[in-house]
């Protein structure tokens, strides 16, 4: 069976903006990272906490454990810091920003002047190293919600960002967690106070922009006692030849009770057909069940970047607490990922899910990778766990590495997995029901992806679906 | 004029010829059966019909009625022929997961309301408008909302597949062995469907290695296939005749 391929060229948010911009010169050196500390004008804990993790940093060494073919990285020809002019001060109105940036975010589906927000979602918009603004901030205040840049939070909220900063994900933790500790530059923070049910979805999304600027995202979730936060989470990129480096750390904390959902479509410029440019998403996402009874769920879509590496993971230490993480992630082209989860289990009768639907196609390579660890601690820990792989076409390959480690007699853990191609048989036989072939592969790949796209918000899952048909069409003839 | 004329048709797969020259005209109104030992070309010939990509046709035409004209159709792909008329009831119906048989074939259905410049369906009106065709094949709502053919047993793949002919109302309606593994009940509902549908605007082709399903579908003209090639030809007396003496009386005569 030969499956004919073309190309979907159509990325349509490769487009760049042009805009005046401010930026430290390329290259990593101590100078660097206080240069990023100043200009945000951050305490000295902050500043130590970034060098010390620079230090950490210069002593590791790049991984080589991962299955993806990464090209070796030039960490002194990149930009660590690069703003558009004027927004690397104190963060005004979004109504008062360059009108530019204004029809970026149009463009890209937000927008953000008062009037045309979407209602329900409070949107943090990071364009290259700095936050924007954030919408629906004083309706969120009345709640008692911070929800703001990380570099706001830093200043204004010390004693919260001081206390969870680094404590789900040491800087020590891996090779880019210590790079991203030493020059973050900006993301989301979030506190749910106790009790609170936050009263609209929060929102954040990541724009690349400028060249060889290297993206440093740090997001920090905190939901306190009794609370319940839906996060959701969107990023895009122009199309050029060259690599850039997004190398995020996400930490999440659910104390007593609380629950946090936080979803990602994430759609990264992902190369041409050769392969040619495109995200390295190298992430580290990681959050702690601190509290009894608490509850993370990760779902992601990956449909974009070149290189994807990252294992949203979940530690279940309170008693009863519960992790999740659901994901679909599609390759084409030349794309590899290499992702999967860590659902590490202390407390007792703690419970994780893990759904993985790994979609590949043309010669792209699609990892799931995970460890379910139960410690000796986590009596009566269950999991269960699914990964399943779906092939298009001849060229591309799917692997699943799955780790199990059990330290409890008690625990209960299930694994289940397959792996399936979208054969010629079953193209015809929804074409013989008069369906197009690329509204077949879409209908068979959906369905695949259902038990994943039920987890997200309605508005993304709709998102989440046509994302994935573009992101196919064309690739069966 | 008729529904389907294939002349002299041949075709191959990964480079053998099964099919070796077949002339077959089917008018409106007609059912015929194609009958003949196993490996003779008989489902071939019906996947060839409704376009499976992986065989080639390397002589012949294949011509359907398409608004009044007679237009070869040997270069279009399935859909396209799904669109302008031809459906194919699978042997062995594949399975779906995760897609809900009602969305499946809704998404079918519209495709060929576009084709035609018909006015689309939503999903209420659509569920209204199959759940009146459930009756006909004994099947219960709940049908509808699992996934397509998953979990099924062999007897409702078989009805499914005659659900799907009915909703999609084709001109010509290819059945491949659309009765094997079926039990007597299972058999003539399957029967009642496809007699349900038979109008004088529109002609059956059924594949069958059994006289029995012609017991309920009676059929206009059986046609014998043999390596490819229709070596005998006759009415429902025929099959009844095959029934009783096999086939290889026929093969002796051929040669």
């Amino acid at each position: 069976m030969s499956f004919e391929t073309k190309i979907n060229e159509e990325y349509k948010w490769g487009f760049e903006t042009n805009i005046e911009r401010d930026e430290f010169p390329k290259g990593l050196n101590e100078n660097i990272v206080r240069l990023i500390s100043q200009k945000k004008k951050e305490p000295e804990w902050m500043l130590e906490f970034r060098l010390k993790s620079f230090k950490q940093w210069k002593e590791m060494k790049h991984p080589t454990w991962q299955y993806s073919k990464i090209p070796p990285i030039d960490f002194e020809d990149l930009y660590y810091y690069s703003v558009p002019k004027g927004t690397g001060e104190a963060p005004k109105s979004l109504d008062e920003l360059d009108p530019e940036l204004l029809a970026t975010f149009e463009k890209l589906g937000i927008p953000l002047q008062e009037q045309k927000r979407i209602s329900g979602v409070a949107v943090d918009v990071v364009f290259d190293s700095v936050s924007l603004g954030t919408t629906w901030k004083e309706d969120l205040e009345k709640a008692g919600v911070i929800f703001c840049s990380i570099s706001e939070a830093i200043e204004k909220h010390p004693e919260l960002v001081k206390k969870y900063i680094g404590s789900v994900v040491p800087a020590t933790d891996n090779y880019y967690a210590a790079l991203n500790s030493a020059v973050f530059s900006d993301g989301s923070f979030v506190y749910i106070p106790k009790g609170v049910t936050c009263p609209m979805d929060l929102s954040t999304y990541f724009r690349i922009n400028a060249k060889e600027t290297g993206q440093f995202e740090r997001t920090l979730i905190v939901a306190d006692d009794d609370s319940y936060v839906n996060y959701l989470e969107g990023c895009t990129a122009p199309q050029r030849d060259e690599n850039q480096l997004h190398a995020a750390i996400v930490e999440i904390v659910a104390l007593d009770n609380a629950e946090v959902k936080y979803s990602t479509v994430q759609n990264w410029y992902a190369g041409d057909k050769e392969g040619k440019g495109g995200i390295y998403n190298f992430v580290t996402k990681r959050g702690i069940c601190k509290g009894v009874n608490s509850k993370i769920s990760w779902t992601q879509v990956e449909a974009g970047s070149a290189i994807t590496w990252k294992y949203p993971s979940c530690i279940l230490q309170g008693d009863n607490s519960e992790g999740a993480f659901y994901s679909v992630a599609l390759t084409n082209h030349m794309m590899q990922a290499d992702t999967g989860t860590k659902m590490i289990h202390i407390g007792k009768n703690t419970k994780s899910t893990i759904i993985s639907k790994g979609i590949s196609a043309e010669q792209s390579e699609n990892v799931y990778r995970g460890l379910v660890k139960i410690m000796p601690s986590a009596k009566g820990a269950r999991n269960y766990s699914q990964c399943d792989s779906m092939l298009i076409g001849d060229k591309c390959a799917a692997n699943t590495f799955p780790y199990i480690d059990v330290k409890n007699p008690t625990a209960t853990v299930e694994h289940e997995a397959s792996t399936s191609k979208i054969s010629a048989d079953q193209l015809f036989y929804l074409q013989s029901r008069g369906v197009d072939p690329e509204k077949a592969i879409s209908l068979i790949v959906n369905g695949f992806c259902k038990d994943v796209f039920k987890t997200l918000p309605l508005e993304f899952s709709v998102e989440a679906v046509k994302l994935i048909e573009m992101k196919l069409e064309n690739s069966v003839g | 004029m008729s529904i389907l004329k294939v002349e002299n048709l041949k075709a191959s797969v990964e480079g053998n010829e099964i099919l070796k020259g077949i002339n077959l005209e089917v008018k409106p109104g007609e059912i015929h059966a194609i009958m003949g030992p196993n490996g003779s070309g008989k489902s071939t010939l019906s996947k060839v019909i409704a376009g499976h990509p992986d065989y080639e046709v390397t002589d012949g035409s294949i011509e359907l009625n398409i608004n009044g004209k007679m237009q070869d159709i040997a270069e279009l792909e399935a859909y396209e022929r799904a669109r302008d008329g031809v459906f194919l009831g699978f042997q062995y119906p594949i399975e779906v997961p995760g897609v809900t048989n009602i969305g499946f074939m809704r998404e079918s259905f519209n495709a060929l309301c576009e084709h035609q410049g018909a006015d689309l369906m939503d999903e209420e009106e659509f569920r209204t408008f199959v759940k009146t065709k459930l009756p006909t094949l004994s099947m219960s709502e709940e049908f509808l909302d699992r996934a397509v053919n998953e979990g099924f047993s062999g007897g409702e793949k078989k009805k499914n597949e005659i659900l799907q002919m009915l909703i999609m109302n084709p001109r010509l309606a290819l059945l491949d062995e659309t009765d094997s593994g079926l039990d007597i009940d299972a058999l003539k509902i399957v029967a009642n469907g496809v007699n349900s549908m038979k109008s004088k605007f529109n002609s059956f082709i059924l594949v069958t290695h059994y006289q029995r399903l012609l017991d309920y579908i009676q059929p206009d003209f059986v046609h014998v296939l043999y390596k490819g090639k229709i070596i005998k030809s006759g009415g429902k007396e025929l099959a009844l005749e095959l029934e009783k003496r096999g086939y290889d009386w026929l093969i002796e005569e051929s040669k």
